[in-house]
């Protein structure tokens, strides 16, 4: 994967497939301290501990299409080459949390690329789902909870044309204040 | 700033429109394949291609663009399947930004598809 966004759009796919009506992505960096995390929880119907042993493989996946699952291990390993780490808690019926640290200084460090896009499709082609994201950088933090805008909302779907520009915009403002102006 | 008080505005237009743009049953389906492999080879940006070009030419009601997993042609992907109702499903790959704007004129707007981006004419 050329961006960790796209890890993240990825695995956050596996929490749709795990039937979760919450997924949560949060993205801390910060340069002072030279590290970036991705966690994604959800509260999907979870794996056994044998299943997590076996999602870390690359010759497990539970579709039928095909024989291999790279989602997972790609993401392990865009983790452990940059001398970060890779953790994947789950319980079965709660849910599952995948978390993925980096050393952001690391040559081998993976841009985190365009992550507003990666939220936005989600949102857009998941309009029955909610997702809240933040991010937090040494500059500070912002969230974007799915809730609070479907309370707003009143019905009107997420997907809703409208609705996606303002969430666009909303993530790319609140992304500058805290990149300073520098997304990528 | 974008505010809770835009998206009341929005809430309230899309009611008003709410007659109008209620499912629409002979709406054509765009799906664009996003599992790991679709999304490694560059189907995000396909996606937002698809979603740019239909909302710039106003046609947001008559085609939904959606994701899907992966169909088990991954050296094909990005994969596009586009249906549209009462019409064979058509199997797009190696779809790039730059092919949708003749899939979505030529395809879904006046109906011939573009056979040469089709998996037909690509498959050996």
């Amino acid at each position: 994967m050329r961006e960790l966004s796209l890890n993240v759009m990825d695995v956050a796919q596996n929490s749709v497939r795990a039937e979760a009506s919450l997924v949560e992505i949060l993205v801390e960096e910060s340069d002072k301290n030279d590290f970036l995390t991705i966690t994604i929880r959800d509260n999907g119907c979870g794996m056994s501990e044998e299943q997590v042993q076996q999602v870390i493989d690359p010759f497990f996946t539970t579709r039928t299409t095909r024989k291999v699952g790279l989602g997972v291990p790609l993401f392990k390993m865009s983790a452990e080459q940059t001398g970060g780490s890779f953790d994947i808690q789950s319980e079965l019926g709660r849910g599952t949390q995948t978390k993925a640290s980096y050393v952001k200084s690391h040559v081998d460090m993976t841009p985190l690329g365009d992550i507003n896009s990666t939220v936005s499709i989600l949102i857009r082609c998941n309009p029955d789902i909610d997702f809240v994201f933040t991010r937090t950088t040494d500059n500070g933090t912002f969230t974007l909870d799915t809730r609070e805008l479907r309370a707003v909302l009143e019905g009107v779907s997420l997907d809703t044309p409208d609705v996606v520009e303002w969430i666009e915009e909303f993530l790319k403002e609140q992304t500058e204040n805290i990149c300073g102006g520098a997304e990528l | 700033m974008k505010s809770l008080a835009e998206l009341q505005a929005i809430r309230d237009r899309a009611k008003a429109n709410v007659a109008l743009r209620k499912e629409n049953p002979n709406a054509a389906r765009v799906l664009v394949g996003m599992a790991t492999c679709g999304i490694a080879a560059g189907a995000r940006p396909v996606l937002n291609a698809f979603t740019e070009e239909i909302a710039k030419r106003g046609l947001q009601d008559d085609i939904v663009v959606t994701q899907t997993g992966c169909i088990g042609i991954c050296q094909y992907e990005p994969v596009v399947e586009v249906e549209i109702p009462g019409q064979e499903k058509v199997t797009y790959v190696k779809v790039t930004p730059e092919k949708v704007p003749k899939i979505v004129n030529d395809h879904l707007v006046n109906k011939n598809v573009v056979t040469e981006y089709t998996i037909g004419s690509i498959a050996d």
